[in-house]
């Protein structure tokens, strides 16, 4: 089982140099999204089973409580519309940036960070500057990833920060300055969002290319920068360098440096015990009672009277029929397509990648040889990305922690690596978990006291070559009649910012047309509606009135998940 | 082996005299009983054959001059490893429960009383004395070779330390008691009465002042206590392994035997503790201090060793020194008194950092103090200084308005803020003292960035008066200047000073309040000046007068996503260290 979730010679390396096997496999628990209501998904009961359901309006439906659909119902309250309504099919929100918590901390069960957005990423700043995470322009200090940010396990010792600086040749490091100044050269054409990126014949033709050709072309055959290449496509995109275009090869380098000279470690990067989660937690406490968990959205077809959804409870049960004027569907592109076939979604060239994420409960930190403890921890000679450690940003550097261990399923075929993740037990990811901790840390079974592992069948949507269709990919967001899409899908980049921009996008789009709409029906409602809108924006680039501290600002943070700010 | 022999032949020897009348044994009795009393017809004179050591026959000397010599040899180490022990025990005595005047003189008391037990006790070993004698040699190896290993790691457990520690110097000192009258029983058939006292107590007292002179100036500064410890435990044993061989004509085989495994199986337990000392201090590492190690311990955060040389302590962490008791006096009246001084209130008082108790002794000289919250990452710290600084700290950690805290202070600040709005009782500070080692890594370095002197804002009063200490201006100027710049960026009013400490060297601290405010001019009267052995109204101002070569710097300021200070510390550092 080893050998089938972390590769054959990996495997055989692990086995040979682990004296004896652990005594008992650590406790735990297998956890993933809920499959009864997927299921029901994939097979949906007949239509003609809604004919008696009751029946709600509401003026917009959100679908899906991941980052996107929850932006859009921020977007949409922040200026103005607070008549919505969001369904979710899981019992918690978040999507895949959610996140689990013990009596010691919170930590991540996917997302679990967020790089500074540039200052012209003026949206997602302004919801920043609102949970408190800036301060005027300023990033909270508490939030920036405190130093030792990295450290790579590399021939029996960690070493400071993720490239592998001990016994770098001259060529090595010629080779390392000469890609630091092709990235730099591209800072500009490649944004986030990547929809702001340039999209010139010259740029797309990086996508026909796989970032290891691209690599080849450049003469770029340092191991240690091969290395330092393959493992940012792993930890980003879940794919192999030969599987990853080109154009998203360049994206992960340039469009996270908002300077050129950060085109190697990338402008600073924002994070929070419980990762992304955190970022959740906020646009859910904005959203308030209009979440509505355990409901499963099976069908979304387009009627005279306005875009029906067919809905499910978490029960199997119990079915209900919305009727709204608009739809945002904010969820995987895969699922969007069965629930609205008569979108004619596009498939093409869509794959999404499995991946497995542990938390490892620790009574106590093993020691390891060489560099201190950061907050990412990663290993060189490994097929898993290292861990995270959640308590690193709080500053509890001693005693109980968690680490959060990150495997993608890099096959070249996504549907092989999902087939691998699903035959794994929990006992077979806590050994591969281990078994690949054990090297750097020999002590590490005296100090774990639970393992527990998710599976994520469908985590990442995977920037292969030729995802962005020569350009219509950036068309992929357009809306459909009355049914807007929003979902990091859409970019086909499993990041943050992506589902955020289209979450915003397309409340927008509900919002113009909804504005539009009332200034025909009477002048009043109107300017009611017009001062909310701008204050919303207003509020969103400069919040108005700036607390006095990062304390202060951090204290009305943590309450707002109860209400809106003022 | 000369002592397969020599076992063969006594045992012959033993079977023939056997039967034969022995002066003052009323019967022959058992083997052992009878063996022994045959050792007066060992005459001195007869074993001057060249070189061997053992009898030729049935009738050859019982002791020959050789096993003699071995014999005064083990009074010798008997002697020494006796008083080691006693010296043992009663340096661990002061060190843990402090005061060595009275420790010393208890311990030399019940040592020397159990000494008199022995020797009253040995009057009841009627038969078998040679034996006796070997066995009390592996009691004493056994019980006086852990005995210092053994107190340290009673040492955690607070009550029982007391029954402990008396408890092995009474056994050590019984054991020790009953060596010297038993040998003299041996030897007294050998001997002419003057000459074995005189022979015997030379030796005994030459042995004591060996004990005593190797103690202070090669055992323990060379091998610590334990390993001193371990070391006289397994010469004791050695004894009774030679014990075997010098006094082979009174032993039976099986009692050879038995005591020659015993003795091994000490040698390998000892030897073994002697190597697994290594964990708890390493050879290599008292070679790092100029002064004897009396206590180590790695504590779940940092390695802690505290020196005793003369009257000299010293608490080091992670090998650097927190203080020296010779001026850490001037360093915590530096560090407590101007910020008292300058606050307009002093009731409620937040230590950082400081678990060694003498920032709280400075602060309990002022009357006004009611609350004190200590908060210091690592119980091994507090309770090192409850027992081995408690004089020094004057018992300031058992004081009732102490509210002592094991939490890291950035955690605890934080999570302290976080329930503050909540649950409203969390009354603010008068007057932080931040008293953390040098930031010579991200953890530490993380307790003077920006972030934390935020997070301690939260914790203080509008008007509250801090104490920073802040390394030393003059040998790490850029990092002293950049906590200064960092404290001020935080949003305080900052006033730099220092004051000299000698075994620091040049020491820097910045005082600081949230609101502006003037550095103090003199220290007023709530304190007892006169009690100050360094501050005065003369001083104060003058420490807030920097010297060209210590003076501000160009820097920048520490946050914790880059932890500038940590690398300014790091550069700073290795530039003295060439
Ligand atoms: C292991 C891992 C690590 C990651 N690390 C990072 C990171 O560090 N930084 C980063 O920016 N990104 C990271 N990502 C990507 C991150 O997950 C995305 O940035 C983000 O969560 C995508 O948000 P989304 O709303 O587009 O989609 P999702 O998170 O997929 O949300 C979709 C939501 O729709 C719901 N849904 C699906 N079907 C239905 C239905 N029929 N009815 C109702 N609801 C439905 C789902 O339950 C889900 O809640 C990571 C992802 C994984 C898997």
């Amino acid at each position: 089982m080893l050998r089938l979730l972390l590769g054959a010679p990996f495997a055989a390396k692990l086995l040979a140099c682990e004296g004896a096997p652990p005594p008992q496999p650590p406790e735990g628990a297998l956890l993933g999204p809920d499959h009864r209501l997927g299921h029901r998904l994939r097979e949906p009961p007949p239509r003609e089973a809604w004919r008696d359901a009751p029946t709600r309006r509401v003026p917009v439906a959100i679908v899906g409580g991941g980052p996107a659909g929850l932006s859009a119902g921020w977007r949409l309250l922040r200026r103005g519309e607070r008549d919505f309504r969001l369904f979710e099919l899981e019992p918690a929100l978040g999507g895949t940036s959610r996140s689990g918590e013990s009596a010691l901390t919170r930590y991540p069960w996917g997302a679990h960070y967020l790089p500074v957005p540039p200052t012209s990423n003026v949206d997602l700043r302004g919801l920043l500057v609102e949970m408190g995470a800036f301060h005027r322009s300023e990033p909270a200090e508490r939030l920036l990833v405190r130093e030792p940010e990295s450290r790579v396990f590399y021939r029996g010792f960690w070493y400071p920060g993720l490239y592998p600086w001990a016994g770098a040749s001259e060529e090595d490091l010629a080779q390392l300055a000469r890609f630091e100044a092709r990235v730099a050269a591209q800072v500009e054409a490649f944004q986030i969002p990547s929809a702001r990126s340039a999209r010139d014949p010259a740029h797309l033709a990086l996508d026909r290319l796989s970032a290891a050709q691209w690599l080849d072309e450049g003469g770029f055959t340092s191991p240690r920068l091969r290395w330092l290449a393959r493992y940012a496509c792993r930890d980003d995109y879940g794919l192999e360098l030969e599987e990853t275009s080109a154009w998203a090869f360049v994206f992960y380098w340039a469009a996270r440096a908002a300077r050129p000279e950060q085109a190697l470690e990338g402008s600073e990067v924002l994070t929070w015990p419980e990762g992304n989660g955190a970022i959740v937690e906020h646009l859910a406490g904005v959203i308030g009672d209009r979440v509505e968990t355990g409901r499963a959205v099976v069908h979304v077809h387009e009627t005279p009277e306005g875009v029906q959804l067919l809905l499910l409870r978490a029960d199997g049960e119990t079915r209900e029929r919305v009727v709204a004027d608009h739809a945002i569907l904010a969820v995987p592109r895969f699922v969007a397509a069965r629930l609205a076939p008569e979108l004619g979604l596009e498939l093409d060239g869509y794959e999404v990648g499995a991946w497995a994420v542990a938390n490892l409960h620790l009574r106590g930190r093993p020691p390891g040889r060489g560099a201190p403890p950061a907050w990412d921890n990663v290993l060189y000679d490994s097929p898993a990305l290292g861990y995270v450690t959640a308590t690193h940003q709080r500053g509890r550097d001693f005693g109980p922690t968690v680490w959060t261990w990150y495997l993608p399923f890099t096959d070249a075929d996504a549907e092989a690596g999902r087939r691998r993740l699903f035959e794994a037990e929990h006992a077979d990811l806590a050994d591969a978990v281990l078994a690949d901790l054990r090297r750097p840390h020999p002590e590490l079974d005296e100090h774990v006291e639970r393992v527990d592992v998710w599976r994520w069948g469908h985590a990442m949507v995977q920037p292969r070559v030729g995802f962005l269709r020569d350009g219509a990919r950036f068309e992929d967001g357009r809306p459909r009649g009355h049914v807007h899409l929003a979902h990091s899908d859409l970019s086909g980049l499993a990041l943050f910012e992506e589902a955020f921009f289209h979450g915003v996008r397309a409340a927008d789009e509900v919002w113009d047309i909804r504005r539009g709409a009332v200034f025909q029906i009477g002048e009043g409602a109107a300017d009611e509606a017009g001062e909310e809108a701008t204050g919303g924006a207003a509020e969103a680039t400069e919040p108005a009135a700036e607390p006095a501290t990062e304390d202060a600002t951090e204290a009305s943070g943590a309450t707002t998940g109860a209400e809106e700010p003022a | 082996m000369a002592g397969d022999t020599a076992d063969d032949t006594a045992d012959e020897t033993a079977h023939d005299a056997a039967d034969e009348p022995v002066q003052g044994s009323p019967s022959p009795g058992a083997d052992a009983a009878s063996r022994e009393r045959e050792a007066p017809r060992a005459a001195p004179s007869s074993s001057e054959g060249p070189g061997s050591g053992s009898p030729e026959g049935p009738d050859a000397p019982r002791l020959t001059r050789a096993s003699r010599t071995l014999l005064f040899l083990t009074v010798l180490i008997i002697a020494t490893s006796g008083l080691v022990y006693e010296l043992l025990a009663g340096t661990v005595a002061s060190y843990v429960l402090g005061d060595s005047v009275t420790q010393f003189s208890t311990t030399i008391g019940t040592y020397l009383f159990a000494m008199g037990i022995g020797s009253f006790l040995s009057r009841f070993v009627k038969r078998g004395v040679a034996r006796r004698f070997l066995e009390v040699e592996l009691a004493a190896a056994l019980v006086g070779g852990l005995s210092a290993p053994l107190l340290f790691v009673g040492f955690a457990q607070a009550e029982a330390f007391a029954v402990l520690l008396y408890g092995t110097i009474v056994v050590i000192g019984t054991l020790v008691g009953l060596e010297i009258p038993l040998l003299m029983r041996i030897l007294k058939e050998e001997l002419a009465f003057e000459e074995l006292v005189a022979r015997v107590l030379t030796v005994d007292y030459i042995g004591a002042l060996l004990g005593s002179v190797l103690f202070a100036i090669v055992f323990v500064p060379t091998l610590g206590i334990t390993r001193t410890s371990l070391l006289f435990g397994m010469l004791n044993a050695l004894v009774a392994l030679l014990g075997t061989t010098a006094l082979a004509p009174l032993l039976t085989r099986g009692d050879v035997l038995r005591v020659r495994v015993l003795a091994a199986l000490l040698l390998v337990l000892l030897g073994g503790t002697f190597a697994q000392a290594d964990r708890l201090t390493s050879w290599t590492e008292q070679s790092l201090y100029d002064e004897p190690i009396v206590f180590a311990e790695q504590s779940a955060y940092q390695r802690l060793v505290v020196t005793r040389g003369g009257p000299v302590t010293s608490l080091f962490l992670d090998g650097n020194l927190q203080f020296s008791s010779v001026d850490e006096h001037r360093y915590h009246e530096a560090l407590v008194h101007p910020a008292m001084a300058a606050a307009p209130r002093r009731a409620r008082v937040l230590v950082l950092g400081g678990g060694d108790g003498l920032a709280l002794r400075e602060l309990f000289r002022w009357p006004e103090v009611e609350h004190v919250t200590l908060v210091d990452l690592d119980p091994a710290v507090t309770r090192v200084a409850r027992r081995l600084f408690a004089d020094l700290n004057a018992h300031s950690l058992e004081d009732p308005r102490v509210e002592l805290v094991h939490d890291d202070a950035m955690v605890w600040l934080d999570e302290r803020q976080r329930a503050a709005p909540a649950s409203g009782d969390a009354l603010p500070y008068d007057v932080a003292i931040v008293d953390f080692p040098d930031p010579n890594n991200f953890s530490l370095g993380k307790l003077y960035t920006r972030r934390f002197y935020r997070l301690l804002r939260t914790a203080l009063a509008d008007d509250a008066t801090v104490a920073i200490q802040s390394t030393s201006p003059l040998f790490a100027r850029r990092s002293y200047w950049c906590i200064t710049e960092t404290v001020r960026e935080a949003g305080y009013a900052v006033r730099p000073y220092h004051a000299t400490v000698p075994s620091f060297g040049e020491w820097g601290y910045v005082l600081a309040s949230p609101r502006p405010f003037d550095a103090p001019s003199a220290l007023p009267p709530p304190l007892p000046a006169a009690e100050l052995r360094y501050l005065s109204d003369a001083l104060l101002p003058t420490l807030f007068v920097f010297p060209p070569d210590m003076g501000p710097l160009e820097v920048e300021t520490n946050h914790l996503n880059d932890q500038a200070l940590v690398r300014y510390y790091d550069a700073e550092e290795r530039q003295w260290a060439n």
